[in-house]
């Protein structure tokens, strides 16, 4: 074994300096409780942007971290909405846990069959594809509307408390915890899967992927993998959903919310998963707040938001930010 | 049933024709820079909304404001190309679809403030009115029309192409950009007369638009998704791609909604994957 | 060079057209272990075109290519590679956003095949890391190993784009110019690195610069459109009347090179 120059070891303790939780993470992570002491009128709108960051998480992970550029992630999303609302409904099957991994699978399954053919098309072959597959899957609810509910939506959703104890109560408490503990916990998965070398595989995709084969790459299959990754992590955020609401409706299907969800992620900044997050509450508590507001007013001012971020702040609010603190940029 | 099949046929290939001249300036361009511009179905919807302004306030006729229409929407599109285009050339493929998404938005809320959210509603001059009859069936006068003035715009690009020094030009820079920038082809001014000509073209589309679909504010989106649906299948910086690919989809769109209504755009939907899935550069593109 | 060695690359009468343009006729070329081979030829002459089609990346007519006496001709870009053909791109092909140690890592890693693992974390493959940090110092980039590629001087990016072949513990190495751009100072010491390469590496680079390519080859292949027109030891490459014309106006070869 070669002696450790001073080198390897500079290299190694940057490359765990990049796998560092800096103090910046934990406070927010410690803020995330608030809500419940100081909000509590807010708690379902807490639950909604806990949904929603760990939807554009997913995204996150092939769209910042990976390239694919996807306009019908919201596909998945529904799929697991509707997946593990229709156990509910139809089958009684109430447990919570098991309806959330369950809705996961299901999407994870379809967005593994889907996989093939997204690593073999690439611009606007694969934009149009997965912009097709999102409508596509949008029509076939609707026109199964027996099965589920169509436009009124999906009936019956009843779910048993957590563990037999936590009921989802009417403030809102329950849900918000949930929410919040499956984000955290899908924040985790992902935040290890960026910082192994798979993630570094998939930001060398990202990065040039004309070099991935040139060092013995098979690119592919890791974008299969992440893809699939995306899907169950989508699929779960769609059963969360739907057991925090008790209904199931399209619009979680629809072009807007995977749409929304790519404003989000260029609002907050691709490729850090904060940037998801932090797009994520800004998107939707913006929304929340101007919701009395005519819509032509919203989208003329999202519309104006997307054309000058995009002009200005190429990497999102986090990007400008982290110029400013300087913090892992050059 | 035969007549129900012609009919079929006949108000698809004319909402195909009407797709085709929203469609074709979008194919070439991206075709030749590869800027993906979704504002595109916005400057269809700028020319209708021209267009309703020319006869409604201007009283001036429906042909003439087709004209107007397509040179509005030329030269709003070269104020853009200039000034906020061109500045993201390089900057990938998620920043120009953000931020042409973002001018769309900005671009329906604009008419909708202006126009308010209704239909708009223009006055046909009468020798466009009513129908034709043909071997026992009545077909649109309107959808003739339309037709008609899709075959000369056809004719008139294909002439163009063939035959015009900026033509060739065009050719070259689609054909191998750098190899044209190596002769000595100012590939920029290039682009920017194709893409005036191109949005004028999608202006063209929303002012004849009106009578055959409609116009509000959300046309841009709405049509948007169709235009990318034929440049995608026809492939790209292709003519007669474009032609086929909006024959396809205007005929198919009207079929399906005719003959399965519950799962038309299902169907469209699936088509179009599979389509992309077999050959992704569409089914005339380049490369 | 003394016994013959055992040839490790083999090409045979290797075709590529685009419709009427023929870019490689029938080129049949041996590369033994340790070769310091350069390949040389007018632009144009078909020479990138030939490492695209040994690397896998264009699809040859017709014609074999064998490496270590397995048949490659079928085979993907990416499996090449894992056989042991590695190749350099003429333009810099790296990744901007990646430090060269995450660069060079990765490239090891994915030769490990453990670059799908994505549940450890990057810092636990200390060994790919080490291995990294030492192929960084060889080439002598150590100093900026934490630094984003697109912040590095183009000369030590051309010396990345080495380092990221040689994770891949090529048996036969391909270099497209590796001093493409590169001043003429920086240069010499680029190829010195190029010297000091493992001496049972395989060695085939295309250069311009006939003063590096008579100080460093063992044997010279003339190749002139698409096809090849002498392979010899330099001395009679460089008195030869055939590829003194076909480089007329280009350069004078006589007095080039240490002989």
């Amino acid at each position: 074994m070669a002696e450790i120059t001073q080198t390897i070891v500079d290299a190694r303790g940057w490359l765990k300096l990049q796998t560092r939780w800096s103090p910046y993470e934990i406070a927010f992570w410690v803020a995330t409780l608030l809500p419940f002491f100081f909000l509590p009128t807010y708690l379902s709108l807490a639950s909604q942007i806990a949904i929603t960051a760990l939807f554009a998480i997913s995204v996150d992970l092939v769209l910042g971290y990976a390239g694919i550029v996807t306009l019908g992630h919201a596909m998945f999303f529904g799929l697991g909405a509707y997946a593990s609302g229709l156990i509910s409904a139809k089958l009684g099957w109430n447990e919570p846990i098991s309806g959330l991994i369950f809705g996961g699978l299901v999407a994870g399954a379809v967005g593994f069959i889907v996989s093939f053919m997204i690593v073999r098309v690439q611009h606007l072959a694969l934009l149009m594809i997965t912009l097709g597959l999102g409508f596509l899957t949008y029509e076939l609810a609707n026109a199964l509307s027996s099965i589920t509910g169509g436009t009124d939506g999906l009936q019956g959703v009843d779910i048993s408390p957590i563990f037999g104890t936590f009921n989802f109560d009417l403030w809102g408490y329950t849900a918000y915890a949930y929410s919040l503990i499956v984000l955290f916990i899908g924040f985790l998965i992902s935040r290890r899967i960026v910082n192994s070398s798979f993630g570094l595989a998939l930001r060398g995709v990202r990065e040039n992927v004309k070099r991935m084969p040139a060092i013995g790459s098979d690119y592919r299959f890791h974008l299969q993998k992440i893809y699939t990754i995306s899907a169950v992590m989508a699929g779960v955020a769609g059963a969360l959903l739907t057991q925090t609401t008790e209904t199931v409706s399209l619009d979680t299907l629809s072009f807007n919310r995977s749409a929304d969800v790519v404003v989000m992620l260029i609002l907050g900044g691709t490729g850090r998963l904060y940037g998801a997050i932090l797009g994520a509450i800004i998107f939707m508590i913006a929304r929340d707040q101007l919701s009395g507001l005519n819509p032509q007013y919203w989208y003329f001012w999202i519309g104006i938001l997307l054309m000058v971020v995009v002009l200005t702040m190429p990497k999102g609010i986090l990007g400008g930010l982290s110029r400013l603190i300087g913090r892992r940029d050059e | 049933m035969i007549s129900q099949f012609a009919i079929v046929l006949f108000d698809g290939f004319a909402f195909g024709m009407l797709l085709f001249v929203l469609s074709v300036g979008l194919s070439v361009t991206l075709g030749l820079m590869n800027f993906i511009n979704l504002a595109h179905g916005a400057f269809g919807m700028l020319g209708g909304y021209i267009a309703v302004v020319v006869m409604r306030r201007l009283g001036l006729p429906f042909l003439v404001a087709l004209p107007a229409a397509f040179l509005g929407a030329a030269l709003v599109s070269i104020v853009f190309e200039r000034t906020l285009f061109r500045r993201l050339y390089k900057a990938g493929e998620l920043n120009q679809v953000l931020f042409t998404i973002g001018l769309v938005f900005v671009a329906a809320a604009s008419a909708a403030y202006v126009f308010g959210t209704g239909l708009q509603v223009i006055q046909m001059p009468s020798f466009l009115r009513g129908s034709v009859e043909i071997g026992g069936m009545r077909f649109g006068t309107y959808r003739i029309f339309l037709i008609v003035v899709a075959l000369i715009v056809t004719a008139l690009l294909y002439f163009g192409l063939e035959r015009t020094r900026l033509g060739a030009q065009i050719r070259a820079s689609v054909d191998n950009q750098r190899v044209a920038q190596g002769l000595g082809l100012d590939v920029e001014r290039i682009f920017a007369i194709t893409f005036a000509l191109g949005s004028g073209l999608a202006g063209l589309g929303g002012a004849l638009a009106i009578e055959i679909v409609g116009l509000d504010p959300s046309f841009g989106f709405h049509y948007l998704v169709y235009v990318l649906i034929v440049v995608a299948v026809g492939g790209l910086g292709s003519i007669t791609g474009s032609f086929v690919g909006a024959a396809l989809l205007g005929i198919s769109d009207v079929a399906g909604k005719y003959f399965v209504p519950e799962i038309g755009s299902f169907l469209i939907y699936l088509v179009l994957i599979a389509i992309l899935f077999v050959r992704p550069h569409g089914l005339f593109g380049k490369r | 060079m003394s016994a013959a060695q055992p040839i490790v690359l083999r090409t045979d009468a290797l075709k590529k057209s685009f419709g009427e343009l023929k870019v490689a006729r029938d080129i049949s070329i041996e590369l033994p272990r340790g070769a310091r081979h350069a390949l040389i030829g007018p632009n144009g002459a078909g020479k990138t075109t030939f490492i695209n089609l040994i690397t896998g990346m264009l699809k040859s007519d017709s014609g074999r290519i064998e490496l270590d006496g397995k048949d490659i001709t079928r085979a993907p870009a990416a499996e090449r590679v894992r056989a042991g053909l590695t190749r350099t791109f003429q333009i810099n092909t790296l990744f901007p956003d990646l430090t060269p140690v995450e660069a060079v890592t990765l490239a090891v890693t994915e030769r490990e095949r453990t670059a799908g693992q994505f549940w450890t974390g990057l810092p636990s493959h200390r060994a790919a890391i080490d291995e990294a940090v030492g192929i960084l110092e060889q080439l002598r980039l150590a100093d900026v190993a934490t630094r984003k590629t697109r912040t590095l001087p183009y000369g030590q990016q051309r010396l990345l784009e080495i380092a990221l072949a040689l994770a891949t513990k090529p048996k036969v190495l391909l270099l497209d110019e590796p001093a493409a751009g590169v001043p003429k100072d920086e240069s010499a010491a680029l190829f010195s690195v190029i010297a000091a390469l493992p001496s049972d590496i395989s060695v085939l680079f295309i250069e311009h610069d006939m003063d590096i390519v008579f100080s460093f080859a063992t044997r010279i292949i003339v190749l002139v459109s698409g096809g090849v027109l002498m392979e010899a030891d330099p001395a009679t490459v460089r008195s030869d009347p055939r590829v003194r014309e076909v480089y007329l106006g280009h350069a004078d070869l006589s007095g080039v090179g240490h002989g």
